[in-house]
């Protein structure tokens, strides 16, 4: 393979598009409101009409208004059809005829697309994802190609830095600094991996990347990995996400057999293999620790750092570790170069960043906005409020990990500065919106219950903590607690935060942190009067945990 | 050195080889195990295997699994406990999964979890007396979208409500009646 085959390929597939393309969302979550079945019929009915060498029925990744699935766009007319049903295919072929039809229709000029800069999602709702020529002809792998051609690992590196990418996993950690630290550890063996344990409830932007473009993936990762001098990947998916293993194993074997991957990359001596490892449900693996021992066939429970996986990683080597997302930016930066990406954002936070917009908002699905929108745009605006008339009241990040931001703070830009400030943060990318319905101790609940089911046991602040703050928050919910439970709370919450070993146990308490800084008149209003006060007070003094009352 | 399946236990691998031995489907798992080169690091992939195969991990089947990969039973046992996803126990033989992600869950998904308990008369987690019914509840299935989401035998479907929820296990639910 070199530049000149890659372009034949592309050229072929430009060629042979056809007149009209009707574009059908093939992700999961269009799949169980039976998408499949909708393309057939489409596909079986272009047949029927004669219409086979002018009409291609395309089956592609995530389309982004998740709600109004299964969707379906005709780009001559650039239509988007809503909610359609298997049975709506004759109907919708016949509209390219010219007649009217009673399908629901979308609007391509609604906020909710037009407001979104797409950088992550250009392919997606695009291109075929099952098509390694689509990816091709969407300029695909041209990135990798410049890249071991005209540039060594170094500039590699400096490109990166230059680009001010961040991670995308949630701590936001430069990701330049990150491969050039791994690049310059030395040892015989490193490896990249690719952390898809997309394990926040509520997010399912990289399940919508690695099923709408998983080429980009494997493509970020082999330039990542030319960079810091590995030859071995690993992409680390969760179980539940079937599909998404499916594309991905099938990319994988796309881009072998016509040597994208594999050795001798582009003929230069550079090679690169990706195995894909399956996760088995455990949140915990999200950290890179965790992740690593569950790569590596064990338990995924985290160890102290330092060593950093930079230096002292899987099986013992440097190893480089990024989200999906992130690896999903790298290739438009080198195609395009790093000032272009470093033009978009704010001025710590570059380029874009992928949610997933879900809960109680009239438009649920997947938005891609450059950091720095204001979050009112994103849910008012893009996401058209929330539905029945009624109120936001927060605006859940970063999942139980993070914290909910009030109404009033709306208009704060999100970055990753930002978000910290009001105690939340950017976290992978769901976002979840809760209106004046929702009870606020009860989302901190059941966060908490979250956080116990999956904390891994090894440190005791974690594993005892949790359980602890949920047997409080349970208290205060079944309007039993007093004002002491409330201060043992935040004591707790304090000591779990600051003496926890990885992350999980670290963000633990932050829901109810959050909830506590904003909605505490919540909490107070459940409290009992404190009747037994000094009784307790003597009790709670033989456990040493009432210094705060 | 770690506790490995001793000599003093060799009775018990003679049993469990014997009981292997008139399963072709420990076979199919053996050929996916030489496709790794029994490498220690693939034994998650394998339990999954093994879980696909059986349904669950019953304790022979694990034992196996550790002898086959020299591995430890108690590493064995260790990963297949820790993660959500392998069981120990038989399933029904209909499964219902209600998602309690954040999106799922503020659109009332435990007010569906709560209706399906009272119907069937079991917790989530546990399988009908009858062996219809496996209700599971999983922490985020990616479905936010079409919120909220419960899988009947492996297909999501979108947005539930307790009736949608009832009325599509009619039949899996009996009660002997």
């Amino acid at each position: 393979m070199v530049n000149d085959d890659l372009n034949v390929m592309a050229e072929k597939e430009r060629a042979a598009r056809k007149k009209t393309v009707i574009r059908c969302c093939m992700a999961a979550g269009c799949i169980s409101s039976s998408s499949d079945a909708v393309k057939k019929n489409l596909e079986q009915a272009v047949k029927d009409a004669g219409l086979a060498d002018e009409v291609e029925v395309r089956g592609v990744g995530c389309m982004k208004l998740c709600c109004k699935g299964p969707l379906v766009s005709i780009d001559t007319q650039n239509a988007l059809y809503e909610e359609v049903e298997p049975a709506d295919a004759l109907e919708l072929i016949n509209t390219l005829k010219g007649d009217k039809t009673k399908i629901k229709r979308g609007d391509f000029n609604h906020p909710f697309f037009k407001k979104q800069l797409s950088i992550v999602l250009a392919n997606s709702g695009e291109i075929d994802p099952e098509r390694i020529e689509a990816y091709i002809a969407a300029d695909g792998y041209q990135a990798l190609h410049d890249v071991l051609r005209e540039m060594t690992p170094k500039d590699v590196v400096e490109e990166m830095v230059k680009s001010g990418l961040r991670g995308r996993g949630g701590a936001g950690f430069p990701t330049g600094i990150k491969w050039g630290t791994v690049a310059k550890t030395q040892s015989a063996q490193k490896y990249v991996i690719c952390n898809a344990d997309e394990g926040d409830p509520g997010a399912f932007m990289d399940r919508s990347v690695l099923e709408s473009d998983p080429h980009s993936v494997l493509e970020g990762m082999a330039i990542a990995a030319y960079a810091v001098g590995a030859n071995q990947g690993f992409i680390y998916c969760r179980a539940e996400y079937p599909l998404a293993i499916k594309r991905l194993q099938l990319a994988i074997k796309q881009a072998k057999q016509i040597g994208l991957l594999g050795s001798g990359i582009f003929e230069s001596p550079f090679n690169f293999n990706i195995d894909i490892r399956i996760g088995a449900g455990a949140f915990v693996c999200g950290e890179e620790t965790a992740l690593m021992a569950s790569v590596e066939g064990k338990r995924g429970t985290p160890r102290p750092r330092p060593p950093f996986p930079a230096e002292s990683g899987l099986f013992g080597c440097p190893t480089l570790l990024n989200n999906v997302e992130t690896f999903a930016n790298v290739p438009p930066i080198y195609r395009k170069g790093a000032e272009w990406f470093a033009g978009i954002g704010t001025e710590k936070s570059k380029g874009t960043k992928v949610f997933a917009l879900a809960g109680k908002i009239n438009n649920t699905g997947l938005i891609e906005v450059p950091m720095g929108t204001p979050l009112r745009q994103i849910v008012e605006e893009m996401g058209g409020g929330a539905p029945d008339g009624r109120k936001i009241k927060a605006v859940q990040t970063g999942g139980p990990s993070g914290g909910c931001i009030p109404s009033q703070h709306l208009d704060t830009p999100v970055d990753y500065e930002s978000l910290g400030k009001l105690g939340s943060i950017m976290g992978s990318g769901g976002m979840i919106v809760m209106d004046d319905s929702t009870k606020m101790v009860d989302v901190a609940r059941y966060f908490m219950e979250f956080c116990v089911d999956e904390s891994c046991g090894k440190c005791i602040p974690c594993r005892a903590g949790t359980v602890q703050m949920l047997h409080l928050l349970e208290k205060i919910l079944n309007r039993k607690a007093t004002a002491r439970d409330l201060a043992k709370l935040e004591e707790l919450c304090d000591m779990v935060k600051n003496t926890s070993l990885c992350g999980l146990g670290q963000t633990a308490p932050n829901p109810t942190l959050s909830t506590l800084r904003f909605f505490r008149n919540e909490y107070e209003e459940l409290l009992q009067p404190d009747e037994f006060g000094p009784r307790n007070n003597g009790e709670a003094k033989k456990t040493g945990l009432s210094k705060a009352s | 050195m770690l506790p490995m399946i001793s000599p003093g236990k060799r009775n018990d691998t003679a049993r469990v080889m014997q009981h292997a031995s008139g399963d072709k489907r420990f076979r199919i798992l053996e050929a996916h195990m030489k496709k790794h080169q029994f490498r220690h690091d693939a034994l998650i992939e394998i339990l999954h295997k093994a879980q696909e195969l059986f349904g669950f991990l019953e304790d022979d089947l694990l034992l196996f699994v550790a002898y086959k990969l020299k591995l430890p039973a108690s590493r064995v046992y260790g990963v297949a406990t820790f993660y959500h996803f392998f069981t120990l126990k038989p399933q029904g033989k209909h499964t219902c999964v209600v998602c309690l992600g954040t999106a799922c869950y503020v659109k009332g998904a435990d007010k569906i979890l709560a209706a399906v308990e009272a119907k069937a008369r079991i917790k989530a987690g546990e399988t009908t007396a009858d062996n219809e019914l496996s209700l599971l509840t999983a922490r985020c299935i990616g479905a936010c979208g079409i919120a909220p989401a419960v899988v009947y035998d492996g297909a999501v479907t979108p947005r539930q409500t307790s009736e949608t929820a009832l009325e599509h296990m009619k039949g899996w639910i009996s009660h002997g009646q």
